[in-house]
Parts: structure tokens; C-alpha cells; sequence
């Protein structure tokens, strides 16, 4: 008899993403993979996978999952809570650690916030690649789970995993710093007021987001009138920054397509387009202006810092500490973005209350 | 800043920054056979020193209609470090081997016989000032080559479009464009090989699949390959699309519509 974990809402488009699958691009397939590589490598360690696992990645919340048969092993990476359910019991669980579902016991995730973005994943995990990667491509209908969004009723092979569960002790801190970018490859396409405009700009993540870019309202960028808005197409990437004709930027992100006809104004670095990905509508964003020399530290102290995480997991603590994690994640659905905020609510009596009416 | 040279044949470059991952050879700003060529000419040149391991940590290169974007990853080596070998590569690449060539015979049913494929060869004729036949006869007449790949997965941009059915794309673009439409617009055509929106205007159906995650070479054309199309009646097109759909669990492309093997003539 094997594990299952079975999809029993999917919420929204929740798919399987894993690192990703680069090298094809000449062929116009999308890199895809989760948005925050990071917290899926975290979420798989939690477990004990691989960290180049896949896992689910799920957005806003809603997703409900359910082990079958045998115990299964998950573990939950992003700002939210879950539910259990099951066994004439009902509890709530902080994210950053792994979990051990009983058979018939739900796990139900609340909705991430701050961000949007969410990844559980599943111990023993196993599913095939296409083209080096089990990432979905929903767009071309491959990878994932027959080349789809998950969907309720879809099971996933799982295990119950080894030894402990275990835990982030410092879960990351939603950090609001301006997003890097570097200029180019078409800023000679905007007048100087223009790209001062999106430097120096307030944008706000619109509805318009989803896997393949988010569309920002902010300040308008004005192409030059010699330029115009379009050129002929080139090479687009995760990161790339458009300018459509309408002056409102465009990020786009794991999904891009391989190639476009707008001007790109500058790219997010690719230490920063996690912090920017995982952001939810109506978040506002701004951007600086870094050197490439600059961006590549950059992802270097990027990739030191996920090792640091990934360093500081330890075996759940049974007291204590859960209490004082749920809190920290409790806190942060007020939506609150801003650190100081966070740290001042850190001591309010809320989330005790709440934790108390779901534990009724 | 972009830094400009000069590569062979006194086409000029400049190289543009693309972030901490990528960096772009930018040949010119139009659609050009030459800045093809030349586009061709360096990725072949630095798909051979990848090949023997002297670009550690470039990722792959992305050819399009001017410009070759190399991707790097920042953690294995650095702007720096990969630059100096770029720009190296692209003086001595008009004496690199060009890539070979492939040339393809596609059937393609036109008009709107096969369900909402063609549904624009009318409107398109008619602001051709053409009979729909003779648009038939100049798109089926061509000989196209394979600009670049992009936009959908297997999407080959094919220039060489007749001049007379050269049209801006549509106004208003397709929420649902079907899988095997055959589209233009300016003076490209292209064939959707998966359901997609789209702006093109929609003048038939071709029934071999241009992409497949299980093929070790994902799409079945490559910047470089010349296409050639056969018109098809709908009977035939049933006929093919009900062979194509049979062997869609074969891991090998559909090459019964290769015709041949050529050295680019660049």
C-alpha cells in the first residue's frame, strides 16, 4: 500500500514547479519553476527531499489537501497558516515546518499575506520530467500533472518522510526594499524624465499578475517619439521589464515568453524578482537603478542566504516556539508590509484570540 | 552604455545589458536576412565553444531576427568573465561553419474548411485587392525560412512573405487561436502549434505537430530550416491529422515532411 496525498480544492492556480527548466528557450519554451525558488528548496529540506524537488506552489489560499491510506509528510514555506481537520479535531499550524498528516486528515492553507505566493511540499514526491524538469507548463500542456493547473481529485505519490518534523527557527522577514534593476537592454528607448519617472516612482502591483508577469500602475513612461513603443522582437526573460504603448510597465516572470515587441526599460536582478514575484495586488513596489557587477553580488549573497536557511532548520520544537512563530505568521495576514509594522504588532494579543477560536 | 563594434561584413553590433543573467549581441533593430546571418554565424560559434567547455556557466543562447541573447548563471561566472570570449567569437564567426539547414514540406488546408482555422483568407484577399485563390496560390508559391523560434513553444517566425499579403496584424487580437492555425502578418507566416490568443490574421489548417516535450529536440523547425507549403483539400487533412494524432506517443518528430538537408546559402 502506498501514501497519497490527494488534492481536494485547489484554490487558485496552484500548480507543481520545481527549479525550473532552462536551456530551452531557443525553442520558445518558458524557464517556468516556482517563482520563489528559495522557500521551495526550504520547503523540501523541511522534508528531507532534494531541495530541486517539486512541490506545490499555490497563490492567495484555499488549497485543501488530504493523506490517504498511510501518514504523509508535508511541509508548508510562505507567509500563511493551515488548518487541520480530521480526526474529530481541528488545529492551526504556522508555515516554515514540516507536518505529518494522518490518513483522512485535511490540511486546509489560509491566505498568504503578506505576497501571494505559497509552497507545500510533499515527502517522497514523484513525478516525472519533461525536458530536465517537472515543472508545469500550463500555457503548452506539459510537465506538472498531465500538463495542467492541479485540480481537486489529483494524487500525488508521498511518504511519510524520516526522522523529526522540523522547522524554520527565523522564518525570511518580509523585506519592502526597493527592487534592483539594471538599465536596459532598451532604456535608450525613454527620455531621461521617463526613466527618472520609473526610478524615482511609486508602482503598485495591479490585478493583472499572474505566473507569466505582473502589470504595475504607477507613474506613465513616455517612449521617445523618434523610438516609439515597439521594436522588432527580441529575447525576453524572467525579469524583463516592458513598456507597452500605455506607459505602464510590465515584470515579466518564471512564465515569459521567450521573445517580445516592446521596449524593455530595465531588468530586475535576479536576486530581487523573487521578493517581487511573491508580491500580491495592490502592494506597492520601487525600483533602483544597480550595475550588473553590483546585481551579480548580489545573487551570490542571494543564494549565501537561502544556504543560511536552509542551514538554521531543526526538529520542530514541541513548546514554545510554536507559539511564538504562529504569531509571527498570524500577525502578518493584517497585510501589513511595512518591517516596523511588523515588529510592533509582533506583541498585540490577536493572534492568541484567534488561535483560540479555530482551536474551539 | 552599449558597447558598439564592428563584426564581419561591416555589420556593426552593440552589446546590451540584460540584467545579472543574460547579456545582448544586438546586430540591428530590423528584419534583415544579413543580420540573420549574422545572428546565426555567432550562435554556431559559441555553440562550439560551449561544446568544448570554454564558456563554463553560460546557460544557452536565444538567436532571434537581430540580436542573440546569451544566458548566463551568475553564481558559475560573471559578465566579466563571458564578455571578452563574446566578443572574440564575433569577428572570426563569418568563417565558422554555418548551421545545417533543413527543408520541410508542410500540408496545409486553406480557408475555414477545417473548423475556425482559416476564418481571415477572405478579409485578408480582399484588402489584398486579391482573389482568395490567388492569396492561396502566393502563400502556397513561397519559400520561407525559419527567422527565429518564440513566443509559444515550436513557434517559428518564417519570413519571406510575399510583399502583396504583407498586412499589419489584426486590430483586435484572437482570445483562441486553434492549434495548427496557419497565420501572417507583415511579412512573416507562422503556424500556432498550440492553442493561444493571437493577433495574426488566420488563412488555414496544417495538421503535423511542430512541438513535443518528448522529443529530444522540442520543435521540429530551427532558425535556418526552409519551409515549404503544399495545399491540401479537407479530405486529406483528415486523413493526416487522423495519422498525425496515432503517432503522437512516438518519441521522434514527424520527418516523412522533411525534403532535405542543405548548407545555408548565407
Amino acid at each position: 500500500m502506498s501514501a497519497w496525498l490527494e488534492i481536494t480544492h485547489p484554490g487558485a492556480m496552484a500548480s507543481i514547479q520545481d527549479l525550473g527548466r532552462p536551456g530551452f528557450r531557443r525553442f520558445g519554451v518558458a524557464h517556468a519553476g516556482a517563482l520563489e525558488a528559495g522557500w521551495l528548496r526550504v520547503a523540501n529540506v523541511l522534508l528531507g527531499n532534494v531541495e530541486t524537488a517539486p512541490a506545490i506552489e499555490f497563490f492567495a489560499g484555499g488549497l485543501s489537501v488530504r493523506a490517504l491510506e498511510l501518514p504523509v509528510r508535508v511541509a508548508l514555506t510562505g507567509h500563511f497558516v493551515a488548518d487541520r481537520i480530521g480526526h474529530g479535531r481541528r488545529g492551526r499550524i504556522a508555515s516554515w515546518r514540516s507536518v505529518t498528516l494522518a490518513p483522512g486528515e485535511t490540511l486546509r492553507c489560509g491566505m498568504v499575506s503578506p505576497g501571494r505566493v505559497g509552497y507545500l511540499a510533499v515527502a517522497g514526491i514523484d513525478l516525472p520530467r519533461q525536458l530536465g524538469s517537472a515543472s508545469t507548463d500550463a500555457r503548452s500542456g506539459f510537465g506538472g500533472v498531465d500538463g495542467r493547473l492541479l485540480s481537486a481529485g489529483v494524487r500525488l505519490l508521498a511518504n511519510a518522510g524520516v526522522g523529526d518534523e522540523r522547522m524554520l527557527r527565523n522564518p525570511p522577514p518580509f523585506d519592502s526594499a526597493p527592487i534592483r534593476v539594471v538599465l536596459g537592454p532598451q532604456d535608450d528607448y525613454f527620455s531621461p524624465s521617463s526613466l527618472a519617472c520609473f526610478l524615482g516612482g511609486d508602482y503598485r502591483i495591479s490585478s493583472a499578475a499572474d505566473r507569466m508577469g505582473m502589470r504595475l500602475d504607477g507613474p506613465v513612461l513616455r517612449h521617445r517619439p523618434e523610438k516609439g513603443g515597439e521594436i522588432v522582437s527580441d529575447a525576453t526573460l524572467p525579469g524583463s521589464i516592458q513598456v507597452p504603448g500605455q506607459g505602464q510597465p510590465i515584470v515579466l516572470l518564471a512564465d515569459a515568453q521567450t521573445a517580445g515587441g516592446y521596449p524593455k526599460i530595465a531588468t530586475v536582478i535576479s536576486a530581487d524578482l523573487p521578493r517581487l514575484a511573491v508580491l500580491a495586488p495592490g502592494q506597492r513596489v520601487r525600483f533602483t537603478a544597480v550595475s550588473v557587477a553590483t546585481a551579480e553580488r548580489a545573487a551570490m549573497a542571494r543564494e549565501a542566504a537561502v544556504r543560511a536557511q536552509i542551514a538554521d532548520i531543526q526538529p520542530l520544537a514541541e513548546t514554545g516556539e510554536i507559539d511564538s512563530q504562529a504569531i509571527y505568521a498570524v500577525n502578518l495576514i493584517s497585510g501589513v508590509i511595512d518591517a516596523c509594522a511588523v515588529e510592533t504588532a509582533a506583541g498585540a494579543e490577536l493572534p492568541v484570540a484567534n488561535s483560540r477560536e479555530e482551536n474551539r | 552604455m552599449p558597447a558598439p563594434g564592428c563584426a564581419a561584413g561591416g555589420i556593426g553590433f552593440r552589446i546590451l545589458d540584460a540584467g545579472d543573467t543574460a547579456l545582448t549581441i544586438e546586430f540591428g533593430e530590423r528584419i534583415d536576412r544579413r543580420l540573420q546571418a549574422a545572428v546565426a554565424a555567432l550562435d554556431a560559434a559559441l555553440a562550439g565553444a560551449i561544446a568544448r567547455g570554454e564558456l563554463p556557466g553560460v546557460v544557452e543562447a536565444v538567436p532571434t531576427f537581430r540580436s542573440l541573447t546569451v544566458i548566463y548563471d551568475p553564481l558559475r561566472t560573471t559578465r566579466g568573465e563571458i564578455e571578452p570570449r563574446i566578443r572574440q567569437a564575433i569577428p572570426s564567426s563569418a568563417t565558422a561553419n554555418a548551421p545545417l539547414g533543413r527543408r520541410w514540406q508542410l500540408p496545409v488546408c486553406y480557408g475555414d474548411e477545417i473548423a475556425a482555422c482559416g476564418p481571415d483568407l477572405d478579409e485578408l484577399a480582399t484588402a489584398c485587392g486579391l482573389p482568395p485563390a490567388d492569396v492561396v496560390r502566393l502563400h502556397a508559391g513561397g519559400n520561407y525560412e525559419v527567422c527565429m523560434l518564440g513566443f509559444l513553444p515550436g513557434f517559428a517566425f518564417l519570413g519571406g512573405l510575399a510583399e502583396r499579403l504583407s498586412l499589419p496584424r489584426r486590430s483586435e487580437p484572437r482570445l483562441r487561436v486553434p492549434a495548427g492555425s496557419v497565420a501572417t502578418a507583415g511579412t512573416l507566416t507562422a503556424i500556432y502549434p498550440c492553442e493561444s490568443p493571437g493577433g495574426w490574421h488566420l488563412i488555414g489548417a496544417c495538421p503535423v505537430p511542430l512541438f513535443s516535450a518528448g522529443w529530444a529536440q522540442p520543435a521540429l523547425l530551427q532558425p535556418g530550416d526552409q519551409v515549404r507549403f503544399r495545399p491540401v483539400g479537407a479530405a486529406e487533412y483528415h486523413e493526416l491529422a487522423v495519422r498525425m494524432a496515432a503517432r503522437s506517443a512516438v518519441a521522434s518528430p514527424p520527418l516523412e515532411f522533411l525534403v532535405g538537408e542543405r548548407f545555408s546559402g548565407r
